[in-house]
């Protein structure tokens, strides 16, 4: 039953990883602005944009 | 005389005579061709040729008529001082002759195009090598190359391309906060982390597990739940327990007090159970309480990021003027190095941003937003002009003969009011609850207590920590978070939008309510027009075709009327300050302005702002303008008069008391001519007389009242454009929601109370039950987090419950 010890510190170690994931998110200020990115990733890259000005009025 | 009356919301004028422009989707006024496509200007169609040669003709795909009307070519002087090495060092992040690092704040971007494109800056500007939005804030952050291209050619660029940067006084003499929000988050993942660990850590006590049977895991899981549980305690609880023994110096009870008592009881207590191995403690509890008592504080945190609930006149003056040096020539400095005796040069539409004497011949200004004054006053040479007024016509110079920081308008704010840091939280529901609680709460503990001690030494010790724990007003401190967050986000779907959680308290307190008239009540955007005379359609498209030329506030809101006239071509266009418009309109001579210029008869006069028109040198009619009242007012009057005192304070003559006395009825107070000092001792007066003031206005002669009102709420038609000082921002449309919103804050408020009895009864109930031994240990465990959930559940689905029946529903804009 001594295992148990060991899962425990593992799942702990684990768990700490995150927190420190989190809290290095956090203060690199990737909760401040969560609107912006999400448009950002619907606006697909490409260069050939002269043809799409169509008479959209 | 024959009166033709017509009401026209701004809507009527995009009509179909001038088609959308293909940059900026304003009607065109003065149509430009180009491509097969129309723009309203030349800036428009400029801006557009430059994005098609620089391949970012995808701009306008991702939305409809993305751009805004880019800022007026012919001044790129204005922008001189930003050379001055001490405004760069102030308004740049960061510089290093080469790199250099800075944040604008752009209040025309709105839409995906426009952060696409302010992205994609680099394309168009090769000193830019990186750029990006933060869309909430309407931030752009820029990084360029100093030695390629100065920050003033950044700003004129950007201006250029119609995303001008805003710089306001206040934008030089503050330096950008970090989000108020990190520590908090930190906080609760913290918490969060510990209360999961320890909940695993406690299941085998939950399914009974005890020290007698494996004293070797107990000890361990009991132990190593204490060391997760230190950092909950003193850095998750540190607010609580750091504002409780503030209260404690102060000698007041506040909402913290009563909190960290349980707390710290919780946390005694089961650190007693554990060293003396009699039980595993409440650990489990104690972390999770304060996870909740987090998450409901970054809950109740709303923050709208392009509001400002703060500004002082520095965000509404200009940061630079234009100073005349004796020679003549004319330098741009900031404003705070204006001194008295310095001669200015204000261009039309610009501030006047010190006490100054005008040097020019004559000039116009509008002083509605200072005053609530709402037509343009005429002042000629010799004349004193307040700071805040707005120079209508063409450029004037100016005498300074006030400091900026001390001119009329700006004293203002060195009233003791605005030094003062608000003190109103201390007066809150919650608080005032609390006092009475914790009297309650340790007299029972101690009555309890010697009680025991006279029976059982041992069991006293556990009845007083258990009273002090099922006391912990947790409940009260959950629920009043969560209802008052949740209002808060009802009231943003109707566009009011609230400054902290302690205002819906104080709106469900109010029951005075104050009104500003200019701009509060009534609104441009509503002008009625009468015509007088004789004038035919024919004639009116003539007057047209001159008030679209010209930019005088009531030429701007008679050409919205006539929208949709078609306007035949006016040549040798005049204006002049004070007088009216004078041009040529197929073949006749035509006059608009007033009564002394087009030598109109006595009968005409109206004590209205009237527009006069002569054609051919005969007066042949007039147009009397109105500032109409607000859609939706009877109603809202006749229900706001129900249960409280109303008041109207106006800074604009008596001229339109009858009409405003058939809307308010004869029991209103009224008052007119009041400076913004006569606001603010008015609501303090009010308040002497022990009533809770809700003041309702929109400009800078309002900030005082605002301020000193118990709840300040500002009007404003357009949310991106500056509102004073206050503690509620409300779309103008949606003036009519004030009952509701009134009504609705006292309904949060019973919510509280309602989840805060049935929380209480819950916890007498449960822990009387387990005190008698009858309930299972891990059944009890689960039931104290599940009474947290309770709670929120409880008040999170009333609130919305009830507010979508009081009608804060989404709109659709």
């Amino acid at each position: 039953m001594t295992v148990v010890f060991v899962l425990l510190g593992a799942s702990l170690l684990l768990a700490g990883a995150f927190l420190i994931a989190f809290i290095w998110a956090v203060k690199s200020g990737q909760f401040e602005d969560t609107y912006t990115p999400s448009i950002r990733l619907l606006i697909e890259d490409d260069d050939n944009s002269q043809d799409q000005v169509s008479g959209k009025q | 005389m024959t009166i033709i009356s017509s009401t026209q919301s701004s809507e009527l004028g995009h009509d179909h005579a001038d088609p959308a422009c293909f940059h900026c989707g304003e009607p065109c006024r003065d149509l430009v061709e180009s491509d097969g496509k129309a723009f309203c200007c030349m800036g428009c169609q400029s801006v557009y040729h430059l994005l098609n040669q620089n391949q970012l003709g995808k701009y306008y795909s991702l939305d409809a008529a993305p751009g805004a009307r880019p800022g007026e070519s012919g001044r790129r002087d204005r922008f001189a001082y930003l050379d001055d090495p001490a405004v760069q060092e102030q308004v740049l992040d960061f510089h290093d002759g080469t790199h250099a690092i800075v944040t604008f704040r752009i209040p025309t971007m709105h839409c995906v195009a426009c952060i696409w494109l302010l992205e994609n800056l680099y394309k168009l500007e090769p000193a830019v090598s990186r750029s990006q939005v933060n869309f909430p804030r309407k931030e752009l952050l820029i990084h360029f190359d100093e030695s390629m291209m100065s920050l003033r050619q950044l700003v004129g660029f950007l201006s250029g391309i119609g995303y001008e940067p805003k710089l306001s006084l206040e934008s030089l003499e503050k330096s950008r906060a970090v989000h108020p929000n990190r520590s908090l988050y930190i906080k609760l993942g913290v918490a969060g982390f510990c209360f999961a660990n320890i909940m695993l850590l406690s299941f085998p006590g939950y399914f009974g597990l005890t020290h007698a049977q494996n004293p070797g895991f107990m000890r361990a899981f009991t132990w190593l739940s204490v060391a997760l549980s230190l950092p909950v305690l003193f850095y998750g609880a540190n607010d609580y327990l750091a504002a409780a023994i503030v209260a404690v110096r102060r000698r007041v009870v506040t909402i913290d007090l009563p909190i960290a008592i349980g707390i710290v009881a919780l946390y005694a207590h089961s650190l007693f159970e554990i060293l003396s191995e009699s039980g595993a403690g409440y650990l489990d509890s104690f972390t999770g309480l304060i996870f909740f008592l987090l998450l409901g504080r970054i809950f109740q945190q709303k923050t709208y990021d392009a509001l400002s609930f703060d500004r002082d006149y520095t965000s509404y003056f200009p940061v630079n003027v234009m100073r005349m040096s004796a020679d003549g020539s004319e330098q741009s400095i900031p404003l705070n190095r204006l001194e008295v005796g310095d001669r200015m040069v204000v261009r039309h539409h610009e501030l006047v941003p010190a006490d100054a004497v005008l040097e020019s011949e004559a000039a116009e200004i509008d002083y509605s937003f200072v005053t609530g004054e709402s037509d343009p006053a005429l002042r000629t040479a010799g004349d004193l002009v307040y700071a805040g007024g707005r120079h209508l016509g063409e450029a004037g110079t100016y005498r300074t003969v006030n400091p900026v920081s001390r001119s009329h308008l700006t004293q203002l704010w060195n009233n003791p009011i605005f030094e003062k840091a608000e003190s109103r939280d201390l007066a809150s529901l919650t608080n005032r609850m609390s006092k009475k609680f914790t009297i309650v709460v340790i007299a029972t503990a101690t009555v309890a207590t010697t009680w025991w001690l006279r029976t059982d030494p041992a069991m006293a010790l556990r009845v007083f920590a258990s009273v002090l724990i099922i006391a912990c007003p947790c409940a009260l401190a959950l629920a009043a978070p969560f209802t008052l967050g949740t209002a808060m986000r009802l009231f943003e779907r109707r566009r009011c939008f609230v400054k902290n959680a302690a205002v819906v308290e104080a709106l469900a307190r109010v029951d005075t309510i104050v009104f500003d008239k200019t701009g509060t009540l009534t609104a441009d955007k509503h002008a009625q027009v009468e015509w007088h005379g004789e004038l035919t359609d024919a004639d009116r498209g003539m007057v047209k075709a001159l008030t679209r030329h010209s930019t005088h506030p009531l030429s701007v809101r008679l050409t919205d009327t006539l929208g949709a006239l078609p306007a035949p071509r006016a040549t040798t266009f005049n204006e002049l300050p004070g007088l009216g418009l004078e041009a040529t309109v197929d073949g006749h001579r035509l006059r608009v302005g007033s009564a002394a210029w087009t030598e109109a008869p006595d009968d005409a006069l109206s004590p209205h702002p009237t527009v006069h028109v002569a054609i051919d040198g005969l007066w042949r009619g007039c147009a009397v303008l109105r500032a109409a009242l607000r859609p939706g007012l009877p109603e809202l009057v006749g229900q706001l008069k129900q249960k409280s005192r109303l008041c109207l304070l106006s800074g604009d003559t008596d001229r339109q008391a009858t009409e405003l006395r058939d809307l308010f009825g004869e029991d209103v107070e009224f008052r007119f001519q009041q400076s913004p000092q006569d606001k603010l001792a008015f609501v303090r007066q009010l308040q002497d007389e022990g009533r809770r003031v809700l003041m309702i206005g929109d400009g800078l002669n309002d900030a005082g009242a605002l301020r000193q009102s118990d709840v300040g709420i500002a009007v404003s038609d357009d949310l991106s454009a500056f509102s004073p000082a206050c503690d509620a921002i409300l779309a103008g449309d949606q003036l009519p929601m004030l009952t509701r919103i009134l009504a609705f804050s006292s309904t949060a408020m019973r919510i509280i109370v309602a989840s805060f009895v049935i929380s209480f009864l819950y916890n007498v109930i449960g822990i009387g039950v387990a005190v008698q031994g009858l309930l299972e240990p891990w059944i009890a465990a689960v039931l104290m987090p599940i009474s947290s959930i309770t709670v929120v559940s409880f008040t999170v689905l009333a609130t919305r419950m009830l507010g979508h029946r009081h009608g804060f529903v989404v709109l659709k804009s």
